[in-house]
């Protein structure tokens, strides 16, 4: 400290002057985001794409945002890390891609109950139904809360449209004519034996259309909720994808 | 003297600008609701109608019971603190905590006992879970830090906060945005981005009021009269700044429309997640570490009437503290579809975390260099060095998570939740508490009532979090352990039921230590109460000190 060149006098400056140390604070912080996140835009890795993979259907959509908004997140998942055990008890692990069309991205952090990345096709609708309404009934030892308001409200899918419009802002390739079915695509794939749901599927391939909670003639949340479920990890067929390709 | 009123009253361009200002909003918002696509946005305009007008009546209020002059800078060569938003803010403090352990001590006991959801949407784990990590983090350990650092800026810059409304206007519209977020998620409006759920509304609403908060807080700082800059306000700086950047990057969204609470973030999948975990990891490392350091490094001093223990260590393990905690976010993402080489830059970054999170804690206990006695004798030093030492094991633990092997085993298990509560219930609870302890009795000018009161809130609250992170390290390793646990045959041994089964004991458990620190905490309000109120009356007999 005592002459005039010490390191710690150079420190002076900064601890003298605000503006400076807030700079200095600014160009510190500044590092690891951007070393960490800007190469994600750019890397195959992360931008690469997978045979299959679409943007949700307007049901699908219609019913992540329900899965968001009763915070499923939080104990559920939705991403199958490069594991054994994993692997062997959800199935292939995730990939990118297959979360590419997700805003936001539902990895989750804790299991309070399994991962849900690809529980699309693992079970019954009718297993489904009987799970939200009453978790215990199916799973007897099941720690989830019961979720009776979703059968009992109808979708509210008056604004789909504009939500679809937003995301295709955002880069998600959602066609003219997809955001002008948007609606009528809504009541096909809620509908068994619907008489457009060939059109539902050349617009949305793979997508199911049914009365996913068996209540023909209304479609509620748990319609839409239960539509999503069963098309989660189902768009990428694993036989034909090829592991290796981003592989430098 | 009546006629010799000099100065004619007028109201400031910050009153009449600020009450124009909420005029716009109140009328905006009643358009916004009469519009809205939901009843649940609807209400939250009004909530902001109703939030506005009571602003524009609060300023014009004001305007007639003050006097003409401006409130004086300093008063006999000393500076005129503003005490009052410091005050306000540590009361709501221990509300917001109380209200935030309650909350926490109900989803463990839902987590044991599921029934206790009730099949009720507004109740159920998935609304709760949020409304608790929130009460907690930004509305407790929010308000506790607004309230330290507005009274530590003042005291170590020796000047009067700067701003007339502007002060009130950040802790009240914090508070506001506390509001409006909770119920957001008590029905259901959420962007699901963990601990930055509220929607943008809330978002946009917040960044205002975080923008004031960095001007008061700087501009404070620039009317100082001491010619360093406190390390504390270090510290503070780093947190509001580094808050500010983490939450525009985090919340980048764009709404469905003005009339819709649901808007849609503009990163997705992997980039999504790594932006979240450089903004999650971050509000641990900045609002729960560096802005609590910054209470360290006043009230720890302060209390123990012994100067900081090295001045040097302090500035490095400030700008080490600051640069290495940015990159540690990906160790959330370990085994994902995140690139390995993000995965290992993280967690070697972690490791390193470790060094300077050290630092911090010798510097903080080493404080108490030849006043370890008064760790018999004062409670509420008691309780702060336990949070030091608390933040040195939790930040010695973080690094040890953050390893791969080790994540692969106790990631999505309740062993992260462990862990967050030890830095959560030791560090930043019982450091909080120590400070607000020593304000109350500052601000209030009064003795604090029990300091026996404060050894039991000390004891109580102590079993309860070894009782919780116990649990939770036996729970989350069992669980981990299960999950990969295979037969002799090569099948995986355990259906996933079975591993939630296993877990019931445990989650009792946890709620007994939860339940703990919740009593530690009401005994707590209770005795500020006592202090700010006393029951014994002063004796009438002492008369006032003549004016003249």
């Amino acid at each position: 400290m005592a002459t005039a060149t010490s390191l710690w006098q150079r420190h002076w400056i900064l601890e003298r002057n605000s503006i400076l140390l807030l700079l200095g604070i600014l160009i510190v912080i500044a590092f690891g985001g951007l070393v960490e996140v800007v190469p994600l835009f750019y890397l195959r890795s992360t931008i690469e794409t997978a045979p299959g993979v679409r943007p949700y259907t307007p049901l699908e959509l219609a019913g992540r945002n329900i899965y968001v908004r009763e915070g499923c997140y939080l104990c559920h998942s939705q991403m199958i890390r490069a594991l054994r055990d994993e692997v062997e008890r959800y199935g292939h692990y995730s990939l990118a891609a297959e979360s590419m069309y997700d805003h936001p991205f539902q990895w989750g952090s804790k299991r309070n109950g399994p991962d849900l990345a690809r529980v699309g096709g693992k079970y019954s609708d009718d297993w489904h139904r009987d799970h939200l309404m009453d978790p215990r009934s199916v799973v007897p030892g099941s720690i989830m809360p019961a979720y009776p308001w979703l059968f009992s409200t109808d979708l509210d899918f008056s604004h789909i449209a504009e939500h679809m419009r937003v995301q295709s802002l955002l880069g998600v390739p959602y066609s003219q004519d997809m955001i002008a079915n948007a609606a009528a695509d809504v009541r096909t794939q809620a509908t068994t034996d619907a008489p457009d749901a060939a059109a539902l599927a050349k617009r949305y391939p793979k997508a199911q259309a049914r009365a996913f909670a068996g209540n023909p003639g209304r479609i509620t949340e748990a319609d839409a909720l239960i539509a999503y479920l069963q098309m989660l990890g189902t768009l990428v067929d694993f036989r034909l994808y090829d592991d290796k390709a981003n592989i430098r | 003297m009546a006629q010799s009123n000099a100065a004619a009253k007028y109201m400031t361009v910050g009153e009449g600008g600020t009450a124009a200002a909420f005029v716009v909003l109140a009328f905006f918002a009643i358009v916004v609701a009469a519009k809205a696509y939901t009843p649940e946005y609807a209400f939250h305009a009004y909530l902001f109608a109703a939030g506005s007008i009571a602003a524009v009546f609060a300023i014009v209020n004001r305007y007639f019971e003050r006097p003409a002059e401006p409130v004086p800078l300093t008063i006999d060569g000393k500076p005129n603190y503003n005490m009052g938003p410091v005050k306000v803010a540590t009361l709501l403090s221990v509300f917001w905590g109380i209200a935030g352990f309650l909350v926490g001590l109900w989803i463990a006991l839902e987590l044991a006992f599921p029934a206790l959801n009730l099949d009720l949407s507004f109740i159920s784990f998935g609304r709760l879970r949020p409304l608790h990590t929130s009460a907690v983090i930004f509305a407790f350990g929010g308000n506790v830090l607004l309230a330290t650092s507005m009274y530590v800026v003042q005291r170590t810059s020796r000047a009067r906060l700067v701003g007339d409304i502007a002060p009130w206007f950040v802790v009240l519209g914090y508070n506001f945005f506390i509001v409006i977020a909770g119920t957001g998620y008590l029905l259901g409006i959420t962007q699901s981005k963990e601990y930055a759920e509220p929607e943008w509304y809330a978002d946009l609403w917040l960044t205002v009021v975080w923008v004031v908060y960095l001007l008061v807080f700087l501009g404070t700082i620039m009317r100082r009269s001491e010619p360093h800059i406190y390390v504390a306000n270090w510290f503070y700086l780093a947190f509001i700044l580094t808050i500010a950047v983490l939450h525009l990057g985090n919340n980048a969204a764009v709404p469905v429309s003005l009339f819709s609470p649901k808007s849609y973030i503009v990163w997705s999948g992997v980039q999504d997640a790594m932006v979240q975990w450089w903004y999650g990891h971050n509000a641990v490392g900045f609002f729960l570490t560096a802005g609590f350091l910054g209470i360290m490094y006043y009230f720890i001093p302060k209390r123990a009437e012994r100067p900081i223990y090295s001045y040097r260590l302090s500035i490095i393990h400030f700008w080490a503290l600051i640069f290495l905690y940015i990159w540690a976010g990906p160790h959330h993402l370990h085994y994902t579809a995140l690139p390995d080489w993000t995965q290992t830059l993280g967690m070697t970054f972690s490791i390193m975390l470790w060094m300077p999170s050290w630092g911090g804690m010798i510097n903080g206990l080493m404080t108490l260099s030849g006043a370890w006695d008064k760790l018999r004798t004062d409670p509420v030093l008691r309780m702060m060095v336990l949070s030091v030492a608390f933040y040195g094991m939790s930040t010695f633990e973080g690094p040890v998570m953050s390893i791969k092997a080790v994540n692969s085993l106790s990631h999505y298990t309740d062993w992260t939740i462990g862990h967050v509560h030890s830095g959560a219930l030791g560090w930043v609870g019982f450091v909080s508490f120590g400070a607000i302890y020593c304000l109350v009795p500052w601000l209030w000018n009064r003795p604090l009532y029990s300091l026996r009161l404060v050894s039991w809130h000390f004891w109580i609250a102590t079993i309860g979090i070894v009782i919780y992170i116990t649990s939770m390290w036996v729970a989350g390793i069992l669980q981990g352990l299960m999950w990969r646990a295979y037969t002799p045959l090569g099948f995986l041994e355990y259906s996933f039921i079975e591993t939630v089964d296993a877990m019931h004991p445990f989650y009792i458990i946890r709620a007994i230590g939860g339940a703990l620190f919740l009593v530690g905490a009401l005994i707590m309000a209770f005795n500020l109460w006592r202090t700010i109120y006393p029951q014994e009356r002063v004796s009438p007999a002492v008369s006032m000190v003549p004016a003249e």
